[in-house]
């Protein structure tokens, strides 16, 4: 049971790395807990779906619409909500964010309803959900396999734009120093608008990928997995993009094996139990700086 | 090149700049001198497009740049190397050169004002792969000049540039600004150190509170028995 637990977590925590590199990117940027962020994940599900049935496109041409979709989602929140409080004290930005986060759950209750709808999986390949490999007695399936697959190949090039690229090198050091960075010529909302266009097509792979691997999508899906993803960044150095990472596989972990362990019904309280933790023990989380501000 | 003309800055409703006029010529190195306080940081803010004056106007090169955006008024030929450094501690020293060579496509050029600086400052080049924020003081004041010019500026604004560093670094400092601008670079200097500032320069302003109340030839302020008594230290 111990491998079965493992190879759960794991993808589950793969999924959550994917959802809070998106919030500690937007955190690094400029301060702010997207709160929003989790209905940008839920949009991605039912954007999804909609482009399949509406459209009956293939799956991969549908993850990489809904990608695009979400994206561009994720600047208009950015220019119409957020960047007009630019100056304003941080908890006006906040408490827009939460605003915001209603706002397109209702929307979504709106256009999709409020009940929870299926996958459609006659989009999927059918082997998806038989066994690839299997290890001791834990059997790894298709789909898991794929989820980790995908979720890896995001990271690696999510990588490689922040390290790599003039542009991604401008969110560094935009993160760093906003007035030393516009100083440079940095058109700093242009970087901030990629950034959330990057945290928001991360997200909503791991939007589609949870509505795939449950079966199920509904209009408040993105809040749980929202809560526990912030909980990853926040475990991993809120600010931290490998932070986020690694605070994302190891809440999987922790999450699969308490749920095995311990008993099901714990399984979102672990998240919390970590994030509680976190706060009070090592507020900088496990590769964050320290979180005390420049005076 | 640079004009101000009667500017007024605020932050909130704190009043900064009440009022101030000066000019740059193409080739100078104009120092504005001040004590703590006085305007100097808000000024120089002013003309990057930091901080937008309320009333007034600024001239580069002889457009309207008063309203423009920082990014705009560094392709137009200012860069800026602020107060206290500010260079990008996690960022290595050759990515914090990049980044003041952003707005540039050449990458030729970038490469070759990448070497123009590693012989400005050989100690960067040491320092190449290492992060900004592991360098002395002085290292980083090197640092936050090398980055300011790989924007290749016409006029070249330093902040302070002698903050907080050892008279011999501060010695070699202006021995480097002195060179640039010999190579052409036209320089507004901003400075409490008067005496290294006033040696260097060709013309001088003096700010009191948001005001100027002196300007001249470095020389002849040099020699102004009330500058002498409040900026360099002479009875
Ligand atoms: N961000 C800010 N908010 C409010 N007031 C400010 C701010 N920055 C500067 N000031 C005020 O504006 C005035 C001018 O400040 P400025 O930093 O331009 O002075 P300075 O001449 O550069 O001083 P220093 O030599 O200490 O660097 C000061 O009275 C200062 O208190
Ligand atoms: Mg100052």
């Amino acid at each position: 049971m111990f491998e079965q637990q493992l190879i759960n977590g794991l993808t589950l925590g793969m999924i959550y790395a994917l959802i809070a590199v998106g919030y500690t990117m937007v955190y690094g940027v400029i301060q702010l807990i997207n709160f929003a962020h989790g209905e940008i994940f839920m949009l991605a599900a039912f954007l999804a779906v909609t482009f399949i049935t509406v459209f009956g496109l293939p799956i991969y041409i549908v993850i990489i619409m809904t990608m695009g979709c979400c994206a561009l989602i994720g600047v208009l929140l950015d220019i119409f909500a957020y960047r007009p409080l630019r100056q304003s004290p941080r908890l006006a930005a906040l408490i827009t964010a939460i605003g915001m986060s209603i706002f397109l759950q209702n929307l979504a209750m709106i256009i999709w309803g409020s009940r929870p709808k299926p996958f459609v999986q006659s989009a999927l390949p059918p082997f998806l959900r038989t066994t690839a490999l299997t290890v001791g007695d834990a059997s790894i399936s298709w789909l898991q396999l794929f989820i980790f697959g995908i979720a890896s190949l995001l990271m690696i090039i999510l990588f490689l734009i922040i390290n790599k690229t003039r542009v991604g090198t401008a969110m560094r050091a935009l993160s760093q120093n906003r007035t030393s960075a516009a100083l440079m010529g940095i058109n700093v909302n242009r970087v901030i608008s990629f950034t959330f266009a990057l945290g928001s097509s991360m997200g909503a792979v791991a939007g589609i990928m949870v509505a795939i691997y449950y079966n199920t999508l509904y209009p408040t899906m993105g809040y749980v997995a929202g809560v526990k993803a912030f909980a990853a960044a926040v475990l991993g150095g809120i600010g931290s993009v490998p932070g986020a990472m690694i605070g994302g596989i190891v809440l999987g972990i922790a999450e699969a094996l308490g749920a095995g362990y311990i008993s099901s019904l714990y399984r979102d309280g672990i998240a919390y139990a970590v994030m509680i933790a976190v706060i009070i023990f090592r507020p900088s989380g496990i590769l964050g700086k320290s979180t005390l501000e420049k005076v | 090149m640079l004009k101000l003309e009667d500017i007024h800055t605020y932050y909130g409703n704190i009043h900064a700049i009440k009022g101030l006029s000066l000019e740059v010529n193409l080739g100078e190195i104009v120092t504005l001198i001040g004590s703590n306080g006085a305007g100097k940081s808000t000024t120089l803010m002013s003309i990057s497009g930091i901080t937008r004056p309320r009333t007034g106007k600024i001239f580069f090169q002889d457009k309207d740049i008063t309203t423009a955006l920082t990014d705009t008024i560094v392709k137009m030929g200012i860069t800026q190397v602020p107060e206290g450094r500010m260079i990008f501690p996690r960022l290595t020293v050759y990515e914090n050169l990049l980044m003041g060579a952003y707005l540039r496509k050449d990458r030729k050029g970038i490469k070759m004002d990448e070497e123009h600086c590693f012989e400005l400052f050989p100690i960067l080049k040491e320092r190449r792969k290492q992060a900004g924020g592991t360098l002395s003081g002085g290292e980083q004041q090197m640092l936050a000049i090398a980055r300011a010019l790989m924007a290749r500026p016409k006029l070249l604004l330093l902040d302070e540039p002698s903050l907080g560093l050892a008279p011999i670094v501060v010695e070699n400092i202006f021995e480097v600004i002195t060179r640039i601008n010999s190579s052409g670079t036209t320089i507004l200097l901003v400075e409490q150190n008067a005496q290294m500032a006033l040696q260097i320069a060709h013309k001088g302003y003096v700010l009191e509170t948001g005001k100027i109340i002196m300007e001249g030839p470095a020389g002849e302020l040099m020699e102004n028995p009330k500058i002498q008594s409040a900026y360099l230290g002479i009875d």
